[in-house]
């Protein structure tokens, strides 16, 4: 996180001179940025590939595990999956694969990988995404006030609940979550087999089942929102325009909220972005204890395999995540922050 | 004000919906924790799809419920020529399929023509058709099979049936369309398949139209479950009905729930110690690095000798399975084998001892024995890092090892590695197990000098790497034996050849843990009877057998409370929203004051 954060300290400092030009200064800037995306795209897809690799086992003996299967089956599956080929060959197959939008055919469930992703994007997204908004809705909410009111007990009793909910297991907390409701939530997956047919009802339903999942999410994550929020308020505070806007005679709320809050937003907005992509693999366990249809469960699935295209997949569409969130983080940080626009 | 009256309409729809889904008849939910690949019959393959296709299709013939013995399904009867080379089927006559055609000896042959014609036909359960030279149905009433050599398995082929007028236009199996409803909604087993979520759960309907008589239970649920531990829960709380593959701790904790009721049955698992007697591919060519020493067959009886199964059975398997002899687990009665008092190996550190010295193995000052050329007795013991079974048996063997004077090294590592350095011969001593089939040709198949790797290292399917002229004749005599009790004759035969060249040491067989809700079903059809597993079975006999407990209330009380409780998270949903959207609204005109 601190790392993240001062990386773009960094770029801010490195702002080109001809950026206070204006207009090409701002598309040399987003190119620039681009260029960086996807060259580190680049080297996901070589990472993903070779990373991988280096897993030791057989993909058709893992296939046929147990079952009773004549040699010349395993052969027939080596080569339809392309594991008989030179390693290059097959990652020359498998980029050129890429471009055109195939990632492969699983081991495993023999279907294709694309299809296998896009099925389990959505689910990951609406629990992410719901646990995300309501995490950063109450971190920042939390670590205004506890920032505004630093060493007061309501600060210190806010601080240490967020760094212990920040260290709890998220499975564990899941199934504590799951035993202590009992029963008053369903324990998995996203939709009841038994629901009526309806727009409202199957809607509900979903609800009902995101529940859980999100929460278990929302109160392990909201925890950092809440510090970075809390440091980064506490270090506006001693500004010069704060004591002016007090000067000025405003009230304390107002000081807080027209003047402190914003520039201490900063950092906040950023963390959020940068921090999407990990919390998609950060659902990982959660998605596994409850079941839910997700990203996360089905990275859980290819690692037991390993089913490596699968894997492949999943770790270049989470990196690929990462690396978008970053990319718009740095774009958004320029609008947001005139300081490093016109510096 | 608007936020107010949205919170109110929200709260008070949940409950007609809620109450709306609660089901009619009687649902016999079962939770699933291993993934659904395919519905698509030819190219599931996991053990739960396999699952769907046994209950949504039925087979020519099927192991029975009662002792796993071959009984009817869409053939009646069979008989084979007295070369054994020709199979007759004859077919069921009355049977339909779910949408009113009959079912004919087209559909079986077509069944099987298709995979003999299609690689991807083959994907699942190719390996029962790999020997068949033809298969025609002269009649709609006959099913003849025609095999190069003869094939013990035909009266157990694990391979649903499906409809030819469904899938004979179907050109791909592999397109993903054979997994809809149109396609796989066509079926003939007890429960027909209605719908299927994606990586969430399939339904079932029960077949009112079923050969055999419809199941008492209106609808089947497999709900799949990622967390054993939220399953078990779920089980608790009434969720589902019935569980499988629990743990010992799982069950243990199980037993004394009310409404619940456990069963453990004999399981189709052996777990086994592999010694490496000086492996050699197909080809009679040494590989690997194993300790040469272990190519003294005094030295693995005294190894055999050492290890006691009956207290892995207690200690390690907490109870839950039962000492191993052969290779054919106790569940298949007719093929396993008990030794004879000569042919026992007992559990005797002494004779251990007594082997290793009389074979000139010496111990050394450090208490382990030295071999005449001056080599150590210390041999590396692999197994699974990941399971508790083979932390717990590497514990154990090392200790019996030791006593005997034989120094142990334990290397505990990943699956796939384990799985390299076995194929390999990399091992001296290895924890390994395996899964089998009613017919005790694959357990035996297991130990085959076929089954030993090539010599690029592939395509091996070997459990020991064993290669014996006396198993191998036991082993082609058994497959081309069909009086039942002369085959069992041979089998335990084979087995009894397999353990005297101490090869493994098989050291139990798995129990199969389950539970489910007794106060929603009072019993299901154990196979084999009396005692054997509910779910996972060679058949779909367990949820056929379902019988509901007689609680007509059972759940309504919940179906309420999940409305009331959808409707508290909805209006503390709108409460939420609604006081940011004042706090906004509050934000604001104190800026307009300003």
């Amino acid at each position: 996180m601190t790392e993240a954060l001062s990386s773009l300290d960094q770029s801010s400092a490195l702002v080109d001179p001809d950026e206070r030009r204006g207009g090409t200064g701002t598309a040399r800037f987003v190119l620039s940025k681009i260029g960086g995306a996807l060259a580190s795209l680049a080297l996901v897809v070589v990472l993903g590939f070779f990373l991988f690799r280096t897993l030791p086992g057989d993909p058709v003996r893992f296939m046929v595990r147990d079952r009773p299967t004549d040699p010349k089956m395993m052969a027939e599956l080596r080569a339809q999956m392309g594991v008989d080929k030179p390693l290059l060959q097959q990652f020359w197959d498998y980029v050129v694969g890429l471009l055109q939008g195939d990632m492969g055919v699983s081991y495993l469930q023999r279907r294709p990988v694309f299809d296998m992703i896009g099925e389990r994007l959505w689910p990951t997204i609406l629990l992410v995404g719901s646990a995300t908004v309501l995490a950063v809705a109450l971190g920042l909410w939390l670590g205004i006030r506890a920032g505004w009111r630093r060493g007061s007990g309501f600060d210190k009793a806010q601080t240490g609940i967020a760094l212990t909910l920040w260290s709890v297991p998220q499975f564990w907390l899941g199934l504590m979550l799951l035993v202590a409701t009992d029963g008053l939530f369903p324990s998995r997956g996203m939709h009841s087999p038994d629901v009526a047919p309806g727009f409202f009802s199957e809607g509900l339903d979903v609800l009902h089942h995101l529940v859980l999942p999100c929460v278990t999410l929302l109160v392990v994550f909201y925890a950092q929102y809440m510090l970075v929020m809390r440091s980064s308020l506490i270090g506006e505070m001693n500004s010069d325009y704060l004591t002016t806007a007090r000067a000025k005679g405003l009230r304390d709320d107002l000081v807080r909220k027209r003047h402190a809050v914003p520039n201490a937003l900063l950092p906040t907005v950023t963390l959020v972005f940068m921090q999407f992509g990990m919390v998609v693999s950060g659902a990982v366990s959660v998605e596994a204890v409850f079941s839910w249809p997700g990203l996360g469960q089905l990275l859980y699935e290819a690692l037991r395999g390993p089913d490596l295209p699968v894997l492949q997949g999943v770790f270049v569409t989470l990196a690929g995540a990462v690396v978008l969130m970053n990319l718009l983080a740095e774009l958004l940080y320029r609008v947001l922050d005139p300081r490093v626009r016109t510096a | 004000m608007v936020a107010v009256l949205a919170a109110s309409a929200v709260a008070t729809v949940p409950f007609v919906p809620a109450a709306a889904a609660q089901q009619q008849g009687k649902v016999l939910r079962v939770a699933l924790t291993t993934g659904i690949d395919h519905l698509n019959p030819f190219t599931a393959q996991l053990a739960a799809s396999t699952q769907v296709g046994r209950f949504n299709y039925e087979f020519l013939t099927l192991p029975s419920a009662e002792d796993t013995q071959p009984t009817g399904g869409i053939a009646e009867s069979w008989k084979t020529s007295d070369d054994k080379l020709t199979w007759t089927f004859a077919i069921r006559q009355g049977m339909k399929w779910s949408d009113g055609k009959p079912i004919t000896a087209q559909d079986p042959a077509y069944t099987f023509q298709r995979m003999l014609d299609d690689e991807n036909a083959r994907t699942a359960n190719g390996s029962y058709v790999t020997n068949f030279a033809s298969v025609s149905a002269p009649d709609d009433k006959t099913l003849v099979i025609k095999t190069k050599a003869p094939q013990s398995s035909m009266t157990s082929l694990d391979v649903p049936i499906v409809p030819k007028h469904i899938w004979e236009p179907i050109k791909d199996l592999n397109a993903p369309s054979t997994d809809e409803m149109a396609v796989v909604g066509v079926g003939s087993g007890p429960y027909l398949l209605t719908e299927y979520k994606k990586n969430e759960f399939v339904k079932f309907k029960a077949n009112k139209d079923y050969w055999r008589g419809a199941p008492k239970v209106d609808e089947l649920q497999l709900l799949q479950f990622k967390d054993a531990e939220a399953a078990v829960n779920a089980l608790k709380q009434g969720e589902v009905d019935v569980i499988n593959r629990l743990t010992p701790t799982q069950f243990d904790a199980l037993k004394g729930e009310k409404n619940i009721t456990t069963n453990k049955a004999p399981g189709r698992r052996y777990n086994e110690l592999i010694i490496n007697f000086g492996v050699k591919n197909v080809l009679d060519q040494p590989i690997g690095d194993g300790n040469p020493i272990l190519k003294d067959l005094r030295v693995r009886k005294a190894i055999a000798q050492a290890v006691d199964t009956n207290t892995i059975v207690e200690k390690v398997m907490n109870g839950y399975g039962q000492a191993g002899t052969g290779v054919v687990p106790a569940i298949y009665k007719a093929y396993t084998w008990t030794p004879s008092d000569a042919e026992k190996t007992k559990f005797d550190i002494a004779a251990a001892n007594a082997t290793l010295d009389q074979a000139g193995y010496a111990k050394g000052a450090d208490g382990i024995r030295v071999a005449p050329g001056g080599a150590k007795l210390e041999f590396r013991l692999a197994g699974h890092a990941n399971r508790p079974f083979d932390q717990r048996v590497a514990q154990f063997v090392t200790g019996w090892l030791k006593d005997a004077g034989i120094g142990v090294k334990q290397e505990l590592v990943s699956d796939d590695e384990l799985d390299d350095r076995t194929t390999a011969g990399n091992y001296d001593l290895a924890i390994s197990g395996y899964g089998t089939s009613p017919d005790p040709d694959y357990a035996l198949s297991l130990n085959t000098c076929a089954g030993r790797p090539n010599a690029e290292g592939n395509g091996g399917s070997s459990a020991t790497f064993f290669c014996d002229p006396r198993y191998e004749d036991l082993y082609k005599k058994q497959l081309t034996e069909f009086d039942p009790a002369k085959r069992a004759e041979l089998v335990k035969q084979a087995q009894a050849v397999l353990a005297g060249e101490y090869v493994d040491v098989v050291l139990d067989y798995d129990n199969v843990l389950e539970a489910y809700r007794s106060d929603k079903f009072s019993s299901f059809t154990k196979q084999p009877q009396p005692d054997g597993a509910i779910l996972e079975q060679s058949g779909y006999w367990g949820v056929y057998g379902a019988t509901p407990a007689d609680a007509a209330a059972a759940g309504s009380e919940e179906s309420g409370n999940t409305g009331l409780w959808i409707g508290i998270g909805a209006v503390v949903l709108v409460v939420l929203v609604g006081g940011g959207v004042l706090l906004g609204r509050r934000g604001k005109s104190a800026e307009d004051r300003e």
